[in-house]
């Protein structure tokens, strides 16, 4: 329903105009008052919402689809404010040149965010079109009724939204009460995702479905390893192929254009073949890499700090967890079309933020960010930061190469692997002491992680590979860390639990060996892993029920009712123990301390002999707030269980000094249709509560779940991810 | 969303699962058409094609670029993730390591020649039903290696299901949706 019927004259014949109104959006004025959600940085009505002549409302917003179904829960949101059927709402998302910037779509902040704006701002344009309403019928407001883009007065009267015509362009105030719970009629609702019968029908639904007249297909050959420069290569040899119209070259960054995509593929493997490097520095040994983490500078800040007296008599355990490289791994290579024309460049990208990335495609290009557009375009999950903006660079300086014929570039399957940039390496080390009284009484945490968000815009400098191979090459600025509570390694770092000491310290280390950056969950992966593993042996230690050591450190009552919730669905026995091939775990977390509170049983069947470790099944309880729309939600967490059961099973970089070693995928294998486990999601309704965001609530609640089911079943605890068969052999002697 | 994508051919190519005009159309427009003069000939979804391309071009980018059909997807190039599969005579194949020489007596089939939006077949419709799908990359060839063992097997268990889609690569965790669309399709078949 959601696809704009614009041509593509209509579409670049906008832009000037559009952009021009954009740059004239005033900057903010100190001592504005704060708004929520993201009308706080977009202050504009008509920025998020336009009534149409027709009556039907035209929603905009920053934030994107990436397959977790965003688009149809905000219009959700918007419709009902609005009081318009869903089949009225039309969305436009991530565009530069025509919705807010909401930066990325990331975090699990969409729904907070976007959502509170459009929730506030429908409201508001609700209020207003009552308003007028009211004053064209001379009727009072509270006698007037809405329904299906029409107001009507008692005696039957009507007026359309669209005849109201009403100004929005004038700055929100938040002042509209958004409908309270009971009035709710599509929030809350199991509404059918929007882009699901395209996907499932061979409609175009993804960049890389893009068809442009005079359309070229580009690839791109990148070097052995980080680092490296060009020293020759054939040109010549490559032009003179088949179907060859450009080899583009500027420093070390090397691209091909031809007429049919698999011209480009060939052409793209002559010239790896007679490409010569100078190889850049080796990375590090990876026997040793955790030493190396640990061993490089890092900046040290102490988080979560609790002063309370020194326990006496106390038993003390101090435990090291790992957490290797792990790729976001898309199905689908990244992927981008863009097109340089008569000075302008436009990309189309499934980058998950347009109008960061519109800032490092002006620096890397030198061109201002007024004559470069870029649009979202659905492509395959992202699952945080990967390719998407390095091709979306790569496909504008092969474009820029050709003005006027639009360049597809989809990387190839090693290109993805070898150069995305990875979720971070992590050391983490937990210190306790068990009182008595058999509760923590002590706790003392470090963790050692590089940044977990080297995306454009993170830092100073230009934030896209290919800047970096440049003639002139561009350098990233020095990588940061987004600060607590939200974090970055130390995501989730900070125990919910009460705890009458404690200290959590975060070693964060700039210097990256190895290309990293967001990967879902930022640091709340293996802080989650970590800790809760940690709770369980001293649950064991002090001889309490993992469930019952919980819930006695724990006084949070949404966090005890997810933990208790979680428990009955699965029928957790208290001190219920494996039998050496099968166990059950728990796993707990509130997701950055901020948002959805997830707790996860999982069962694990482990095969002694082969050292295979299998989660046949897990159970979920979440409590996400107001819920928007149940059966997205419980989409999104089934989808966080299985993709962390793949993490948690079967999945690290691989590397040696020479270079990555993960290329493919057998060389990084994750988890297949067998080895799935099936999910069972309760779902606790708040709607009292804000809406929280949950795509990445219940990666961190799995790997305890699966790590601690394995505990359960063998005895042995394995603190180094993944739960590998040789590790898994190793730890069963 | 379909935004930014040129809305005309997406259309005409959901309502009759192929787009009417000629083969090469897009490289044509663009005035720089430069591979040989060869054609060969292809039969998808029931329609006999020509196509422009040299003998060992994988039947992948003849059928999503000469022939605008969006359904197979390219993921790996090596036949190792699923999304690219299509059908061969009814059977399930990797079309990114297809050369097209190989196929040119074949019946192939590819999403497209299922259903429609319109009239989906019983797979596309419990892929909906169930919502067994997030990015949805890997759909069509989770669709298309269902479709094989459907024929094959109409009543499968879910270890079948599992089994038959051991090859069919998912990344955002929708193994049960998708296991539970299939087993839906069955059901659904079984009642007609």
């Amino acid at each position: 329903m959601n696809a704009p019927a614009f041509n593509r004259r209509e579409f670049t014949a906008g832009l000037g105009a559009i952009i021009v109104a954009f740059s004239l959006d005033p900057k903010l004025a100190r001592g504005q008052e704060r708004l929520p959600g993201s009308l706080q940085n977009n202050r504009r009505l008509d920025g998020w919402i336009r009534i149409n002549a027709d009556g039907s409302a035209t929603i905009f917003t920053g934030k994107v689809e990436l397959g977790q179904g965003i688009l149809t829960a905000l219009a959700q949101i918007a419709a009902e404010e609005l009081d318009l059927p869903l089949s009225r709402v039309k969305m436009i998302s991530g565009d530069t040149g025509q919705t807010p910037n909401e930066g990325q779509t990331a975090g699990s902040q969409s729904i907070e965010n976007s959502g509170t704006a459009l929730r506030m701002a429908g409201a508001e344009v609700r209020a207003i079109l009552i308003d007028l309403a009211a004053k064209r019928l001379g009727v009072p407001a509270d006698q007037l009724t809405l329904a299906d883009g029409m107001i009507a007065a008692p005696d039957g009267r009507k007026v359309g939204y669209g005849d109201l015509n009403p100004d929005l362009n004038r700055e929100a105030s938040a002042k509209a009460a958004p409908k309270p719970a009971a009035a709710h009629v599509i929030l809350g609702r199991s509404i059918s995702r929007f882009d699901i019968p395209a996907k499932v029908t061979g409609g175009a639904a993804y960049v890389q479905d893009m068809r442009l007249p005079g359309m070229l297909h580009g690839r791109v050959i990148r070097p052995p390893r980080y680092g490296s420069k060009l020293d020759s290569v054939d040109e010549a040899a490559a032009r003179a192929m088949p179907g060859v119209v450009a080899v583009v070259r500027d420093g070390s960054f090397l691209g091909v254009v031809a007429e049919r995509e698999e011209q480009a593929i060939g052409a793209r493997a002559a010239l790896l073949k007679s490409a010569k490097w100078t190889l850049g520095p080796q990375l590090p040994d990876p026997a040793r890499l955790f030493e190396v983490i640990k061993s490089l500078p890092s900046k040290d800040a102490t988080i979560g700090l609790k002063q309370g007296p020194l326990p006496e008599n106390a038993r003390t355990f101090e435990a090291v967890y790992t957490k290797p490289y792990m790729a976001h791994a898309s199905i689908g290579p990244s992927c981008s079309v863009a097109e340089f024309k008569d000075g302008k460049m436009t990309v189309w990208t499934h980058s998950q933020g347009v109008f960061p990335l519109r800032a490092e495609l002006a620096k890397a290009l030198k061109m201002p960010a007024a004559s470069l557009r870029c649009v979202h375009v659905e492509g395959s999950g992202c699952y945080g930061h990967n390719g998407a903006d390095d091709v979306a660079l790569d496909a504008a300086l092969l474009a820029r190469a050709l003005p006027g014929r639009p360049v597809r570039l989809q990387w190839m399957r090693d290109d993805e692997f070898g150069w995305e940039p990875y979720g971070p390496a992590m050391v983490m080390r937990a210190k306790a002491a068990l009182g008595g009284d058999g509760k923590i009484a002590d706790w003392d945490y470090e963790v050692w992680s590089n940044s977990h968000s080297t995306r454009p815009q993170s830092t100073d400098g230009t934030n896209v590979l290919a800047a970096w191979y440049l003639a002139e090459p561009q350098k990233m600025g020095p990588p940061t860390s987004p600060p607590q509570p939200a974090g970055g390694g130390d995501r989730n770092a900070i125990p919910l639990y009460d705890f009458p000491r404690q200290q959590v310290i975060h070693h964060f280390v700039q210097d990256m060996p190895i290309r990293v950056s967001a990967l879902r969950t930022l640091g709340g992966y293996a802080n989650v892993f970590a800790l809760e593993s940690f709770m369980d042996e001293l649950a064991a230690a002090a001889g309490v029920d993992p469930v019952a050591f919980r819930l006695a450190h724990l006084s949070d009552p949404r966090a005890r009712a997810v933990i208790e919730a979680v428990a009955k669905k699965a029928g957790w026995t208290p001190g219920e123990k494996g039998d050496g091939a099968r166990g059950r775990g728990i796993g707990f977390a509130k997701y950055k301390n901020l948002a959805c509170y997830v707790a996860v049983v999982a069962e694990v069947e482990v095969d002694r002999g082969s050292g295979m470790v299998r989660v046949p099944r897990a159970t979920a309880a979440v409590d996400a707030g107001l819920i928007i729309n149940p059966d997205g939600l419980t989409s999104q967490i089934e989808g966080g269980i299985v993709q962390s059961v793949s993490w948690t099973l079967k999945e690290e970089v691989r590397f040696d000094q020479s270079g990555i070693l993960a290329r493919d995928w057998a060389s990084y294998p994750i988890l297949t249709m067998p080895e799935a486990p099936e999910v069972e999601v309760e779902l606790i309704n708040r709607p009292n509560e804000r809406p929280l965001g949950a795509g990445e609530g219940s990666q961190g609640p799995a790997v305890a779940a699966v790590v601690n089911a394995f505990a359960n079943a063998t005895g042995k605890r394995i603190r180094d991810l993944p739960l590998n068969p040789a590790r898994v052999k190793a730890a069963l002697g | 969303m379909h935004k930014g994508l040129d809305a005309a051919p997406a259309t005409a190519q959901n309502k009759t699962g192929l787009k009417k005009s000629g083969a090469a159309g897009s490289a044509q427009a663009g005035g720089a058409w430069e591979t040989p003069g060869m054609a060969i000939s292809l039969k998808v979804n029931g329609v006999n094609r020509s196509v422009p391309a040299e003998p060992d071009t994988p039947l992948l980018y003849v059928l999503r670029n000469d022939l605008e059909l969006n359904g197979a997807k390219f993921g790996c190039g090596l036949a190792q993730c699923g999304a690219c599969t299509v059908l061969i005579d009814g059977k399930a194949v990797r079309s990114c390591v297809t050369p097209i020489s190989a196929v040119t007596t074949s019946e192939i089939t590819t999403i497209e020649g299922l259903g429609s939006l319109e009239k989906p077949h019983a797979l596309q419709r419990a892929f909906i039903e169930e919502q067994a799908a997030q990015c949805g990359y890997c759909t069509n060839g989770m669709i298309m290696s269902a479709k094989e063992l459907l024929d094959r097997n109409p009543r499968p268990s879910e270890p079948d299901v599992r089994a038959a889609l051991a090859g069919n690569l998912c990344r955002c965790g929708t193994h049960n949706r998708i296991i539970r669309a299939v087993l839906r399709a069955a059901q659904a078949n079984g009642r007609t």
